[in-house]
């Protein structure tokens, strides 16, 4: 979450809301031979939204996104797009459009006929359908490109064919399948923020795939986490990333550490809990995902602690530890801290303020820390 | 310098090295190709003598090769001949090989090729008497349909003329069709017939915009490989061509080895090999306009 552009402004949680459901998924099967690829997907995708599958390979985060294009038929359940049923529809009748992994760019046509591919049965005039062209391929910054041939462009430039050929048909949904794990870590930032501006700018559903849990962050109005067939949490990226429903969850998307705790008694409001190396204090309702009781764990975020100064009091509550580790990364530092009484350390990070120390290892110290950062997983 | 001492430079020099590897297909190429091909270039300008041959150069030959109406008649039928045998044996290989690419599963396509390369078991010639058999007068098909009640008498049609001919060698270079087109169909990545299906195109249409267009190379391979052998194929048409049958292979062997005349054997040969280079060079100039793909 460092070195990424920030996210652009996004849609208020009452202007998502009044948005209409685009795609409605009832109980989504499918099993291929004995294994089980989806295990009963439900997810509402609403018109105009970033949604993004997120989640280790082999999740089924490409099947879904096959079976939204056609490519797959689902074993059961109801895919809706539109408010209409997607059963027997082949994918060249859906109202989706695809940008593929590979990209797919036909290696015998121009970028023209690439871009135009689609257009063949559209009744508009020979003319209207160049300027379309020429449109669409000045959207994706590819102005002046259309009479190369497809196969001499580089991989940034084949993205950008595979992404105006989706979009010259005006899909409701543009499926994007890990569109940008070919891509070096600079174009890949680069279209990142590209994509959110052209998102915003034609306004279509767009669906991203991808395993790149910062990625998702950053581009995604809303995120479905997905492990083993199953939607394990469809949040907004901040919810997910404060408020993970699961120890799976919250270790897929950025760091946490987990200290081992005692429920000592639940009260109404939440629980009052004994956290190794912390010691006690008052966990609410709302940072538990779920009823628990006796041993669970207590999960915060690095960026969550900090580290205090001679001479620097906590705001809230503090812990003496010892640094073992120091990693330094430039804007920020990452300290590995034990705790005391505790074994296994824990990770924080520092920015790297002007006329603030990077501390050596071995270094005698305390943790500043507050309550409400905290979430207990069972 | 002496030399003993410039010998000795150019054996140890890089040239002399490069050669020394090249030399034994170098050799083999000259012998067994570019000799036979120059020698019957020369003999196409000498004068026939009867049983010898003059060596007076005249272009007679070539003047009679292209206006004597027997040669042109047998040469026009070769290329027919070959041109229905290409087409026959490519529009039959193109289904087997986008099964086998498309249809069969990934472990088996070896199988899958070494059963089409069955019919390489046999030799060519007892290929040809085995159509013989097949195709006869009294033959698998004709006692087979008559012992079904379809026709009343053996059909005659399929025998001694440019039909069997066609059969034959359409079934004989049916492996040489099929490999090409299936190597350049495995080469077609799957997600580019999958983006025509999104892009609103049906099956039908992506495999009209997407499949052939990317599978041409392989089938101007195809038609390549089938047509240059058959327009010169020499014993089909001599078994099972009869009178009506006889291509240009067959003309040449009369010429040189029953009339004895060496010059106009060559000339009808070197006229032949012309017109198939004319005819190759133009599928070769189609080619590089679908290899524009990538590598």
């Amino acid at each position: 979450m460092t070195t990424s552009a920030p996210p652009l402004s996004k849609v208020s949680e009452a202007e998502r809301a009044a948005r209409k459901p685009l795609i409605e998924l009832e109980n989504i099967q499918k099993y291929y031979g004995d294994y089980h690829a989806l295990r009963g997907i439900t997810a509402t995708i609403r018109q105009g939204e970033f949604f993004s599958l997120l989640g280790p390979s082999g999740c089924g985060k490409t099947t879904l996104l096959r079976t939204i294009a056609g490519f797959e038929d689902v074993s059961s359940g109801v895919l809706r797009i539109d408010g209409r049923s997607m059963d027997g529809v082949p994918a060249n009748r859906r109202p989706t459009n695809m940008v593929f992994q590979s990209y797919a760019i036909f290696p015998h046509l121009t970028v023209e006929q690439n871009v135009g591919f689609g257009l063949r049965r559209d009744p508009r005039s020979r003319a209207d359908k160049d300027r379309a062209v020429q449109e669409a391929l000045e959207m994706v910054g590819l102005k002046g490109y259309g009479k190369r041939a497809a196969h001499a462009m580089s991989g940034g430039q084949r993205q950008r064919v595979a992404l105006a050929r989706a979009l010259i048909l005006k899909p409701k949904v543009l499926l994007l399948d890990e569109p940008l794990s070919a891509l070096d870590k600079k174009m890949r930032e680069q279209m990142q923020v590209e994509l959110i501006k052209l998102q915003r700018q034609v306004g279509i559903t767009f669906i991203l795939v991808t395993h790149d849990q910062e990625e998702a962050l950053v581009m995604s109005d809303r995120i479905a986490v997905m492990f083993e067939g199953q939607i394990a949490q469809l949040d907004d990226p901040e919810t997910l990333y404060r408020l993970p429903r699961s120890r799976q969850v919250a270790d897929f998307i950025g760091t946490m550490n987990f200290l081992p705790a005692t429920i000592a008694t639940t009260t109404v409001d939440g629980f009052d809990v004994e956290v190794a190396g912390l010691g006690n204090c008052h966990i609410a309702a709302r940072q538990s995902p779920g009823a628990a009781t006796g041993e669970v764990s207590v999960g915060f975020r690095p960026e969550t602690l900090t580290l205090l100064y001679e001479g620097q009091t906590a705001t809230d509550r503090e812990s003496p530890g010892v640094i073992e580790e120091v990693v330094y990364y430039g804007d920020m530092t990452y300290y590995d801290v034990r705790l005391d009484g505790v074994a296994a350390p824990v990770r924080l990070s520092m920015r790297n303020v002007f006329g603030r120390p990077v501390l050596d290892r071995g270094t005698r110290t305390r943790v500043a820390w507050s309550p409400g950062a905290l979430v207990l997983f069972r | 310098m002496n030399s003993e001492g410039v010998l000795h430079r150019i054996r140890r020099s890089e040239a002399a090295n490069g050669l020394a590897l090249i030399s034994p297909p170098a050799i083999y190429a000259v012998l067994l190709l570019a000799a036979p091909l120059g020698l019957l270039f020369v003999y196409s300008f000498l004068t026939d003598g009867y049983l010898t041959i003059l060596w007076e150069f005249t272009p007679q030959n070539y003047i009679d090769a292209w206006t004597d109406p027997l040669v042109r008649t047998v040469m026009l039928r070769s290329l027919w001949v070959a041109m229905l045998v290409t087409m026959v044996t490519v529009a039959l290989a193109f289904p087997v090989a986008y099964f086998v690419s498309f249809h069969v599963k990934p472990s088996r396509k070896s199988m899958w090729l070494f059963l089409i390369t069955i019919p390489f078991w046999t030799s060519y010639l007892i290929r040809v008497f085995l159509w013989k058999v097949i195709l006869g007068f009294n033959g698998v098909v004709n006692s087979g349909l008559i012992g079904l009640g379809i026709i009343d008498e053996p059909l005659t049609f399929i025998l001694y003329n440019v039909n069997s001919v066609v059969i034959t060698l359409a079934h004989a270079y049916a492996p040489f069709a099929i490999l090409p087109i299936f190597v350049a169909l495995e080469k077609i990545d799957r997600s580019l017939l999958e983006a025509g299906q999104d892009l609103g195109e049906s099956r039908m249409m992506t495999f009209w915009r997407v499949t052939l267009p990317l599978a041409m190379p392989g089938v101007i391979a195809s038609v390549l490989i089938v047509f240059i052998p058959t327009i010169g194929d020499y014993v089909t048409p001599q078994l099972l061509g009869g009178p009506e049958g006889r291509m240009v292979a067959n003309l040449i062997q009369l010429q040189y080895l029953r009339l004895d005349n060496y010059p106009a054997g060559s000339a009808i040969a070197i006229s032949a090999m012309l017109m198939v280079t004319a005819i190759s060079l133009v599928f070769l100039f189609l080619n590089r306009r679908f290899l524009r793909g990538p590598k």
